[in-house]
């Protein structure tokens, strides 16, 4: 099938006119659905059986929270998940770069990446639940326990691979994307946690090559089939 | 290195085996432990034990080559050693009529 033939996303706005509260929302729901996506291209493929398993359940519940962050934007948008998630064009998606780089089959640069994730995402989620707004609030604190058991797995990882060349290089490369997930007042934090300096970081604007070709696969069937569900 | 996991559905239930999984540790094998029995909170507790810490025993029966069955657990049953009884006694004394060999009748009847 030629892309003429596939339908303009029904979903697809301009950023302009998303509120500023969605839009947040939908940073955090890209990031993960994006980093998810990623995740799953291990699944099949991962250095062994059981981290094969750990793994892909990773990447399912990282769409999973992806697919929650989605419904509490689209109630404001007035509209719905899948719309969210698949009918907005890959420059209307809200993801950091870091988030989009196919890392696949560099398990090293795999886990440095999971771990700064989850670290930052630790930060992240620690000041979504002391949100105002209850609605974010409670849904980081239910994320939050599940996080739990990434954080734990990154950990237990980083721990391991920790005096692992590939590992450190990969981390040293990653860095400034990792940076680029959080605000900047949650930067120090993170610099913190990782016992790493600042350096300029890779940005939310803007994407990265990669997501565009994830985004042609990711969007393929809503896109064939306009309002596809499965 | 292999580690066998044991499994406890509720608190105070005893632990049954509920598979091995490959780890090079400790920390590896409770994470994924926890990934595959404990995700669907299917599990109170788990006991994870290297599997070299598990001492497999083979044919673990104590010769029991005298009858002394009433050492075990469901006792013996009556019903061969009546039949038994019955026939001795029938050949032994074969001009009472069954009916008054009344010691028999009793533990029949019991």
């Amino acid at each position: 099938m030629s892309e003429d033939n596939l339908t303009k996303p029904a979903g697809s706005r301009s950023k302009g006119s998303v509120p500023e509260s969605a839009q947040r929302i939908l940073e955090l729901a890209d990031d993960e659905l994006i980093l998810g996506w990623r995740n799953s291209e291990w699944t099949g493929i991962a250095p062994f059986l059981e981290e094969d398993v750990a793994f892909s359940s990773i990447a399912q519940t990282e769409i999973g929270h992806a697919r929650a962050w989605y419904e509490l934007a689209a109630k404001e948008l007035g509209t719905d998940a899948d719309a969210l998630a698949f009918d907005r064009d890959s420059d209307d998606y809200r993801c950091a770069p870091f988030v989009e780089l196919r890392l696949v089959p560099d398990w090293a640069q795999t886990i440095a990446r999971h771990w700064l994730y989850e670290t930052a995402d630790a930060i992240r989620i620690k000041a979504l639940k002391a949100s105002d707004d209850p609605d974010v609030a409670g849904l980081a604190g239910k994320i939050d326990r599940e996080e739990a058991y990434h954080r734990i797995h990154a950990d237990m990882w980083a721990d391991r691979l920790r005096e692992e060349r590939r590992f450190t290089e990969a981390l040293d490369s990653l860095w400034p994307y990792a940076l680029g997930l959080l605000d900047k007042e949650q930067r120090d934090r993170l610099s913190e946690a990782t016992g790493r300096e600042q350096v300029e970081a890779v940005e939310r604007r803007g994407h990265t090559g990669e997501l565009r070709p994830l985004w042609e696969e990711m969007t393929m069937v809503r896109r064939s089939i306009p309002g596809a569900a499965w | 290195m292999i580690w066998e996991v044991f499994r406890q559905e509720r608190e105070g239930q005893p632990f049954q085996h509920g598979g091995s999984l490959e780890a090079p540790n400790l920390a590896f094998a409770e994470t994924y432990a926890r990934e595959f029995y404990g995700r669907r909170d299917e599990s109170f507790a788990l006991w994870i034990v290297p599997r070299e810490a598990v001492e497999e025993v083979r044919d673990p029966y104590v010769a029991d080559v005298f009858d002394r069955d009433y050492r075990r657990v469901d006792g013996y049953s009556l019903k061969v050693k009546l039949k038994e009884a019955r026939e001795l006694a029938a050949k032994n004394a074969p001009h009472f009529p069954r009916e008054e060999s009344s010691a028999i009748s009793d533990l029949e009847s019991a």
